[in-house]
C-alpha cells in the first residue's frame, strides 16, 4: 500500500484529498500510478490527462513519471506551486 | 543554521531581521524580501485569499532552499517566514532575510530564495474575487525567474 495525498486544485477537482492504495503489480512507479488512475473514471482520467499540467512528490521530494514506488511512500499530486 | 517557519499569524519584520543578527559582529549586510498581498490579480480585484500547503514538505523544501543558497554564497545566515490560512490585501505573506559580510552575497542570496521558493516550495493560494472564488494560476514569469539562476545568468 501507499498513501496518495492530494492537493489545491487538484484536491477539489478528484474531491479526495488522501487515500490509501494498492501498488500496481510488477516494477510500479510514478507513471504506473498515474495510468491505474487514469483508468478509474472520467473524472480522474481528466485530472491526470496527457498536457494536463500536474506536479508529484514521492515521500516529499519532488519526483517525475519515472520515479519507482515502494510500499509504504507517500505520493502527492498538486498542480504547479503559486506561493511567496 | 537557517531558520523556516511556516505559520498563520502574521510575523514582526524588525523582530526577525533583531534574531538575524543579534550577538554578532561579522554581519555587515541583511537584505530582506517582503511579500504582500495584492487587492488586484489578473485585473480582477481580490477581497482575501487562503494559502494551502503541504505541511512537512513545505518546511523541507524552504530548508533545501536555504541550504542551496548557504552552498553557493558566502552568507552568515537566512531567516524564511511563510504564512498559511486566511490572508487579506495588505496582509504580508512571506519574509526573506538574509545577512552576509557584504551586501552583494545578501541580495543575490534573498532574490535566489524567493525565485526558488515561488516555484519550488508547495504553496497554493485560493483568492476570492467578485466573481467568486478562484485558485491562483502558476506563472511562466516565475519559472524563467527561478531558470536564470541554473543558466549562468543573473548571480
Amino acid at each position: 500500500m501507499v498513501t496518495l495525498l492530494y492537493f489545491a486544485s487538484l484536491r477539489e477537482r478528484l474531491d479526495c484529498a488522501r487515500e490509501q492504495v494498492a501498488l500496481p503489480a510488477g516494477a510500479p512507479t510514478v507513471g504506473t500510478l498515474v495510468e491505474a488512475l487514469r483508468a478509474r473514471d472520467g473524472r480522474w482520467s481528466e485530472a491526470f490527462a496527457p498536457g494536463r499540467d500536474w506536479r508529484v512528490a514521492v515521500n516529499q521530494q519532488m519526483a517525475g513519471a519515472a520515479t519507482p514506488l515502494k510500499p509504504g511512500d507517500e505520493v502527492a499530486f498538486f498542480p504547479p506551486v503559486t506561493g511567496g | 543554521m537557517p531558520h523556516v517557519r511556516v505559520q498563520e499569524a502574521p510575523f514582526d519584520a524588525g523582530r526577525e531581521i533583531a534574531a538575524l543578527t543579534e550577538g554578532r559582529r561579522d554581519v555587515g549586510a541583511v537584505a530582506t524580501f517582503v511579500g504582500l498581498v495584492r487587492d488586484l490579480n489578473e485585473g480582477d480585484a481580490v477581497s482575501r485569499m487562503t494559502l494551502e500547503h503541504y505541511p512537512g514538505m513545505t518546511e523541507r523544501a524552504l530548508e533545501d532552499i536555504c541550504a542551496q543558497a548557504l552552498a553557493r554564497w558566502d552568507l552568515v545566515d537566512l531567516r524564511v517566514v511563510h504564512r498559511v490560512g486566511p490572508l487579506a490585501p495588505g496582509d504580508a505573506i512571506v519574509l526573506v532575510a538574509v545577512s552576509s559580510a557584504h551586501r552583494g552575497e545578501a541580495f543575490a542570496a534573498c532574490e535566489f530564495v524567493m525565485d526558488y521558493l515561488k516555484t519550488r516550495a508547495p504553496f497554493w493560494k485560493k483568492e476570492v474575487t467578485q466573481a467568486g472564488e478562484r485558485w491562483v494560476e502558476a506563472r511562466a514569469s516565475d519559472d524563467d525567474a527561478a531558470r536564470r539562476w541554473s543558466e549562468g545568468g543573473a548571480g
